[in-house]
């Protein structure tokens, strides 16, 4: 039980140590550049504490829980070898963490708003709404897409900067046709499909994956599954522009 | 009392996102591989600890740091603010006149990338592959460094003006022209930290200080000007992981040379 205490305390500490920038960041610029008083600083005080608390508990949690999980599967799967139920298991862990994500919700429906103003369609809530859930389902299947070719190439080797250089070509050429009003979006929408705790998992899958098949070297085999699944979500935003 | 309400809806929808991801693993876990889990109560437990930590945190971010930190930019973006720096007021605004918008882009990049847990979680799993070779801060700093110059930049494209896929396109050529220079081992890390940098802290402050920049500037639309900064954020940080890379082998080969010279002059 102490061991708990004690490691969950130092956690803490570390947690306090990395806020420690954005509150001075804060500080200064409120006090010194803006020169105004810090509004409802009990409130602002509470809200630390439940990001620092917060913090902790997240670090803590993701080496009992995500880390060994995604090491587990990673094992299991590279002992049972069945390649279809992999690649089947990395397309549903792409696709269901993605479609629900709350910031690609948001990022839809903006997208939606955009596509209205731009008059690519009309400006009623039935056809915005149709439009986000689809561009949302083009988003997670484009993430599930990436996962399945992250995990093949970790099982062939392949290189990982050819794949990446022509997935920024196709970008760069889908730049060219899209209507301009979707390339901001298509660009954003790379960063914010990935979320908090598919980061952990899918790391530690690739790390897994990597480390289990021999001749694989996880530091340059593991990592690189998050770099696909930032890349195909801007080259499938600005195809659904361009179809749609 | 109103805070513990919000701390509970916070809660249910962290589970409500978190269980797509633990019913395909359990899912997989009892069809297909039909093998118990190792220390099932343990990563229970864990799981449950993510949650917990992850709603606090989200409480604590919507309470305490979105709100100052949205007003902030919208203040910053202010254009009476701006012009109370300036003295000739009246006359149209250089993009240099933005200066505290650039600093505050940079220092706000900086400090949220710090305190990122998927960052956290991807510089520890780092630290433990390579051997201890990288190290957790480096690789943090080295992130946040390129989320700073990213957010800076790109608040500089939306005060200008200047298409976003200029930018991106060379970027991405200078990142592929790096890749060859870089050491073998950093290049999947540096693409991958393009990725986890911009998530639960980032995302939100930065797209207010895009948003806020976008409404105030003159000619500037916030649906289509607005965007743009999160795909900045994601692509230094590429760039300055690798060159942490490229930096840390050069000092570690001078080092070795020298050692070498040393070694030759005590033979002599």
């Amino acid at each position: 039980m102490s061991n708990v205490v004690i490691a969950l305390g130092r956690s803490m500490a570390g947690s306090l140590r990395d806020l420690l920038p954005i509150v001075l960041v804060i500080a200064f610029f409120q006090l010194v550049v803006l020169q105004q008083p810090v509004p409802d600083l009990l409130g602002l005080l509470t809200g630390l504490l439940c990001v620092v608390a917060g913090l902790t508990f997240f670090i803590y949690g993701l080496e009992m829980g995500l880390f060994p999980i995604g090491q587990v599967l990673a094992n299991a799967f590279a002992r049972k070898g069945s390649l279809f139920w992999l690649l089947l298991f990395s397309f549903s862990l792409g696709f269901g963490t993605t479609v629900a994500e709350p910031a690609l919700i948001a990022v839809a429906a903006e997208a939606a708003s955009v596509a209205a103003e731009g008059g690519m369609i009309e400006a009623t809530d039935a056809a915005k709404s149709s439009y986000a859930s689809g561009l949302r389902y083009t988003v997670a299947f484009s993430v599930g897409l990436a996962i399945v070719v992250g995990v093949i190439r970790i099982l062939k080797g392949w290189p990982i900067h050819y794949m990446i250089a022509v997935g920024y070509m196709l970008v760069i050429i889908m730049t060219g046709f899209a209507p301009r009003e979707i390339i901001g979006i298509a660009y954003d929408s790379g960063g914010v499909t990935t979320s908090t705790i598919t980061v952990p998992l899918v790391t530690a899958l690739g790390v897994g994956l990597a480390s289990a098949i021999e001749g694989r070297n996880p530091m340059i085999d593991g990592f690189g599954l998050i770099a696909f699944a930032s890349l195909t979500p801007m080259i499938f935003v600005m195809a659904y522009g361009m179809v749609i | 009392m109103e805070t513990l309400s919000q701390l509970l809806t916070i809660l249910l929808s962290t589970i409500k996102d978190v269980i797509p991801i633990i019913a395909i693993i359990f899912g997989f876990q009892l069809l297909v591989i039909r093998r118990p889990i190792p220390h099932l109560k343990r990563v229970l437990f864990g799981f449950a600890y993510v949650i917990l930590g992850l709603a606090l945190f989200l409480l604590g971010l919507d309470k305490a740091l979105f709100p100052i930190g949205e007003l902030m930019a919208q203040q910053l973006t202010n254009p009476e603010f701006i012009r109370g720096s300036v003295e000739t007021s009246g006359e149209a605004l250089h993009w240099s006149d933005y200066y505290w918008v650039y600093i505050f882009a940079f220092a706000i990049g900086a400090s949220t990338t710090i305190a990122e847990p998927s960052l956290i979680a991807v510089a520890i799993k780092a630290n433990e592959v390579s051997g201890g070779a990288i190290g957790v801060w480096g690789l943090r700093l080295a992130v946040a460094l390129g989320v700073a110059i990213g957010i800076s930049l790109g608040t500089w494209r939306i005060v200008t003006g200047y298409p976003i896929h200029w930018f991106i396109i060379s970027g991405y050529i200078f990142v592929v022209i790096q890749t060859f220079f870089a050491p073998k081992l950093i290049v999947p890390l540096a693409y991958d930290s393009g990725g986890v940098t911009t998530s639960t802290v980032t995302v939100p402050l930065v797209a207010a200080l895009g948003l806020g920049l976008a409404s105030t500037v003159p000619g500037r639309s916030a649906l289509i000007d607005g965007f743009g900064l999160i795909a900045f954020a994601s692509l230094f940080p590429m760039i300055t992981v690798m060159g942490y890379a490229q930096i840390t082998e050069v000092v570690a080969r001078r080092d070795r040379r020298r050692r070498e010279r040393e070694e030759m002059v005590n033979q002599e």
